[in-house]
């Protein structure tokens, strides 16, 4: 393939985010909004012809005899240490790196369009455009890496950007804290990554991805069986890379940050905390899964991270008020969903299992699906509240007269995020839940609970929002729909929701090995029960939110602490504080305090008080007479001469 | 004689004719043509520089073994042009002010002429030749230090730069007549080479050695050769201030490594060795301990300039390839950095005047371009990461310590210990723009747009450099493309 169009896909974004970020204090508003859009449109354009290209084209470098491949597209080396220390940056072309192009470019753009309308008359719009750019450019970058360090190099990139962004609204203090919050937890985790990276590397001598996870018997071979701590290294490796990931992913117990940076602007959440960015830990995982597979441990360890927050996440989103934070909480859930499918897939052929690496191909799958119906019901929720101007169902209800295109946009999203036969997330979900059933009953049981508890909450949400009770301050203030920049990617989102379940013949694209998959539906196993749970789930949902009554505080009153518990999901955040205050700073950090005051900076100080000592005894040399200047330069080239004869002679 | 030799020094020849064309439409244009004289200058001399990079270097000796244009010098002569662009964009101001503009045809024709020596100091492999080229090299500087004729400063930086010059070239002189009576009448490198690598180091060699690091430690301002820098870089108009301190230094720094590598470089842990050893940390400690004290910037400039000097030196005790690769991207980096900074000077200075460390503060209220110009030209010479600066000394240090000796680490643990002697006398410079809580002094100003360029050139050097690997890589290209004479030794 030329190397024009990949490269374009990176340059685009950064040039815009260049060309806004200097020039747009310069241009109007509408000259920028415009200019963003027509970049990323014309980056969503190119994207789909590399992955069209690669997935369809035939080219010999791209599929051989029916496996697809994995390609270099271009490898530059930017930095050369040592021979073997090098750190390149290239464009890898492989089914989930050209997914992710479109994924990436689709809903970034649909972004773009959305915050036209969305962020209309808000201070510092420009701006907001070339951050859209930068993480545009950022995450792209990410999911091309050619290997492991560029990954890592684009990955803190894409946490700058987040953290700029969440900390959009720059003069609130909640918007503030959160965005701190984001970047520190994050980049807490990303410590783990580095450790990782570095481990790995030290051992297999490389970066490369394609070198990592082509042989990972030799990846196993080369550590020599060195252990720490009861386990090899290599487990430690893969799980403190996978530590990067859980930060970036929002897993337990690092996914404190992500309901916070639902402090940022709404179609920001819908592009980096729903669609994009959070899935990079899921695709982290997917990029390594070979070497995952050769190490047990770790993958046994996703799976309990992701089970387990999965859970946590579902019933954490039956009790909160503010429907970012649902849609966050679920987020949450919906990606540790991808973590277990990751998990419990094999790479080798397994008796009994028909296709091993359908956990793989099932997570990716997900990955897609969710990355549209979230950001629908994002963007949905963002039109929500741009009509009411406020995050809280209480101040919504009865909303389907007046919206109905966010309306029927929104049922659309739950619906496919529940699992509701045909929308996206039925399909996508089916694969993961039979995977797991295939691994172990116990994982497929669970998350088939997870799953009913998605659909309870999602649609308790939706009944709460546009059924119960119409709110009063609706006869001041009429909502409306959406303007059309606002509504057109709605409705584009949800229809591909609708279709790209059963349209899109996703096994025979995205595998692990490039094999084509062909996916067929469990339904006695698999497929009917879990509708069923949903159906069940969405029913409650009905019979206790579909119009106002006593049935919930009924249900709250029942076990009251429950309820407070989860609202304050779990008391997380209380013990963070408890750890991070309590702990950390007035114990450790005290002490350092004092160390470095009275020893670090008493040396420093002293250090200067000799140089300014020293520089105040010399002063004499330059007295401003020539007579001496040149004395002196005789006197050293005499002193010169006569010392080096005496030492060597 | 066969003419087609002078086909080698395509860049001598190139800055030669620029010269004749510049002095022949200074001396025969009417009034009115000589407005447009400095854009001529400027525009021809960029399409000269334009034509050393593009054009190749022939690496042949001619003129009897005297002379030679290999890629290194080649690549050498193409940096500098590259920073006296850069000093003509930011004087384009200054030479048009009333004082000067009557003799500005003399400014640009000193320069190329200086220039032009500076090109032979290079690509000399003869000591005659070479002393040629130092002298023309030196000698219109003095009249361009004196440039501003209505100053006192000016002239008495004149007269102590030419005092100081004569000086050294005399010691210089007695140096090299020294060693022309070691190598047994001979002054081209080659020859002195192998006679030194014959015999045995005796007292005779060492004079010679001490004599010639003095006097081309003058050009360096190497400490102790160093005490007219500080008085001239003060008293002498800005853009030559620019000039003297980057584009001189520079060129003197890589003739000095060929020098010393090629003729010299049998003796070398034997000698040489120690006698730089001593210098480079006198040269980087001393500058260090002047500049932390200076109040006036073009001062504080000069200590700076003397202690990044001995930085640049550093490329001579690795004595290897990657030590002159080291250099030269090092003297890259250090042109873009240093005239940054003094761009940024010389605007000031043109508009209100005033060059003290004081008069910067809170410079950023009124003119944050120039501020954030002059930050990242401070940070790049403290050498702060990702800025060029941090990339030139780290490679500069692994040439060094790649020999593997001892000692050479100690010396780059010294020099990493001046590197943070130096971030404090940088960072008060950015103090006071930054930080510093008075009113400003200088009014909100609009810059020439030559001098805009210039600064913006700069601006993009000092965040190119570092992360684009290729100019790096042709620094390096172009010694092992010439490493013939090093084989010598």
């Amino acid at each position: 393939m030329d190397i024009t169009l990949p490269i374009l896909i990176l340059a685009i974004p950064i040039t815009m985010f260049l060309v806004l970020g200097i020039g747009g204090v310069k241009m109007s508003k509408k000259m920028a909004g415009i200019l963003g859009i027509i970049g990323m449109g014309t980056t969503a354009t190119i994207a789909y012809t590399v992955a069209i290209t690669y997935f369809f084209s035939g080219d010999a470098n791209f599929i051989i005899d029916g496996v697809r491949q994995q390609y270099q597209v271009f490898d530059f080396t930017w930095l050369s240490f040592t021979d073997t220390l090098v750190v390149k940056l290239g464009f890898l072309l492989d089914p989930i790196s050209a997914m992710m192009l479109v994924v990436i470019t689709t809903i970034s753009f649909m972004v773009h369009l959305y915050s036209w309308g969305y962020m209309e008359g808000e201070q510092g719009f420009q701006r907001y455009y070339a951050f859209l750019s930068l993480f545009s450019f950022s995450m792209l970058g990410l999911v091309v890496a050619t290997n492991i360090f560029q990954m890592y190099i684009f990955w803190e990139l894409v946490g700058v950007s987040s953290y700029l962004l969440i900390g959009f609204y720059y003069k609130l203090p909640s918007a503030v804290s959160a965005s701190k919050k984001a970047f520190i937890v994050t980049r807490f985790a990303d410590l783990g990554f580095l450790i990782g990276i570095l481990l790995l590397s030290f051992y297999t001598d490389t970066f490369n991805f394609m070198d990592l996870t082509s042989n990972p018997e030799r990846v196993l071979a080369s550590t020599g069986g060195a252990s720490f701590m009861g386990a090899s290294v290599l487990t430690w490796a893969m799980v403190l890379i996978f530590t990067g990931g859980m930060g970036k992913s929002a897993m337990m117990p690092l996914h404190i940050w992500l309901p916070d940076a639902m402090e940022g602007p709404t179609p920001v959440s819908a592009l980096i905390h729903a669609a994009t960015m959070v899935v990079a830990g899921v695709y982290l995982v997917a990029r390594m899964f070979p070497v995952y597979c050769v190490v047990d441990a770790a993958m046994t360890f996703i799976c309990c991270v992701g089970a387990i927050t999965a859970f946590y996440a579902a019933v954490v989103a039956c009790a909160q008020i503010d429907i970012k934070r649902i849609l966050a909480f679920s987020t949450i859930s919906q990606i540790a969903f991808m973590m277990v499918s990751l998990g419990v897939a094999y790479d080798k052929p397994i008796e009994g299992v028909h296709y091993s690496g359908l956990g793989y191909m099932a997570g990716m799958f997900h990955l897609f699906t969710h990355a549209m119906f979230k950001a629908l019901l994002f963007l949905g929720a963002g039109a929500l509240i741009h009509a009411v101007h406020s995050n809280n169902y209480t101040a919504m209800g009865g909303l389907r007269k007046y919206m109905p295109i966010t309306h029927w946009t929104f049922l659309i999203g739950c619906l496919a995020i529940a699992g509701i036969w045909p929308f996206a997330g039925f399909f996508s979900k089916d694969e993961m839940l039979a995977a797991m059933f295939a691994r172990h009953w116990f994982w497929g049981a669970w998350m088939t609970m997870v799953a009913g508890l998605t659909a309870f909450y999602m649609f308790r949400m939706y009944f709460l929002v546009f059924w119960w009770e119409e709110n009063p301050h609706y006869k001041e203030h009429k909502p409306h729909d959406a303007p059309w920049q606002m509504s057109v990617p709605l409705l584009f989102l949800a229809a591909v929701s609708c279709v790209c379940g059963w349209a899109l013949p996703f096994g025979e694209l995205v595998t692990w090995n490039g094999e084509p998959y062909h996916i067929h539906i469990e339904w006695v196993k698999v497929a009917i029960p879990s509708i069923l749970t949903a159906c069940v789930a969405i029913a409650l949902a009905y019979v206790m939110y579909h119009k106002k009554n006593d049935l919930p505080t009924k249900v709250k009153n029942f076990w009251p602490t429950l309820w407070t518990a989860a609202n304050r999901r779990f008391y997380w955040d209380e013990i963070y504080m408890f750890i991070t205050h309590k702990i950390i700073f007035n114990i450790i950090c005290k002490s350092i305090a004092w160390f470095d005051r009275h020893v670090i900076d008493a040396t420093m100080d002293g250090f200067a008080k000799i140089t300014q000592k020293a520089s105040y005894a010399i002063r004499g040399m330059q007295a401003g007479t020539i007579q001496a200047y040149v004395a002196w330069y005789l006197a050293g080239a005499v002193a010169l001469a006569a010392i080096t004869w005496i030492c060597l002679i | 004689m066969d003419y087609s030799q002078f086909g080698s020094m395509i860049p001598e020849l190139i800055v030669l004719g620029i010269f004749m064309l510049v002095f022949l439409f200074d001396t025969f244009s009417c009034e009115k043509g000589k407005k447009i004289l400095t854009p001529f200058t400027t525009i021809l001399f960029g399409l000269g520089t334009i034509a050393i990079w593009l054009l190749p270097a022939d690496g042949e000796l001619v003129f009897g073994g005297m002379y030679i244009n290999d890629t290194t010098t080649n690549a050498l002569k193409a940096i500098l042009n590259v920073g006296v662009f850069i000093v003509f964009l930011q004087s384009a101001k200054w030479v048009e002010s009333d004082e000067v503009a009557i003799r500005k045809g003399e400014f640009y024709e000193l320069i190329l002429v200086t220039l032009f020596g500076m090109y032979l100091m290079v690509s000399a492999r003869h000591f005659l030749l070479f002393i040629i080229g130092l002298e023309s090299a030196s000698l219109p500087l003095a009249a361009l230090v004196a440039f501003n004729k209505n100053h006192y400063e000016s002239h008495e930086a004149a007269i102590k730069y030419i005092m100081t010059a004569v000086f050294s070239s005399a010691l210089l002189l007695v140096g090299l007549s020294f060693v022309y009576a070691f190598s047994g009448g001979s002054l081209y490198f080659d020859d002195l080479a192998i006679t030194i690598s014959q015999g045995q180091t005796s007292g005779l060699l060492i004079v010679a050695l001490a004599f010639v690091i003095a006097g081309i430690g003058f050009k360096l301002s190497l400490v102790p050769f160093h005490l007219w820098t500080a008085d001239v870089y003060q008293g002498a108009p800005t853009a030559i201030t620019s000039y003297l301190s980057v584009i001189s230094k520079g060129a003197a720094a890589v003739a000095f490594f060929i020098i010393f590598v090629q003729c010299f470089g049998a003796v070398y842990s034997e000698a040489w060795e120690w006698m730089l050893y001593g210098i480079i940390i006198l040269t980087i400690t001393v500058g260090n301990l002047f500049a932390v004290r200076q109040k006036n910037m073009k001062r504080f400039m000069a200590f700076s300039s003397i202690s990044q000097a001995g930085y640049i030196m550093l490329g001579v005790m690795a004595a290897d390839g990657l030590g002159l690769a080291g250099m030269l991207f090092y003297i890259f980096v250090y042109v873009v950095s240093n005239l940054g900074a003094f761009a940024v000077i010389s605007t000031i200075e043109d508009k209100t005047g005033l060059v003290g460390m004081d008069d910067y503060n809170g410079l950023h209220k009124t003119n944050p371009w120039l501020s954030f110009a002059m930050t990242l030209a401070m940070f790049s010479l403290a050498g702060i990461p990702p800025f060029a600066g941090f990339f030139s000394k780290i490679l500069i240090f692994t040439s060094v310590t790649g020999t593997g000796s001892w000692a050479l680490y100690m010396l780059v643990l010294i020099a990493l210990i001046n590197t943070i002697i130096s971030l404090y006398y940088y960072l008060l410079v950015v103090k006071a723009m930054w930080i510093s809580a008075d009113e400003p002094k200088i009014e909100t100003f609009r810059s020439a747009c030559s001098a805009r360029a210039a600064i913006w050139i700069c601006v993009a050097g000092i965040v190119l450099f570092g992360l684009v690997p290729y100019i790096y890589e042709y620094c390096y290209d172009a010694v092992q493309n010439s490493l013939s004479f090093l084989l010598l030794f």
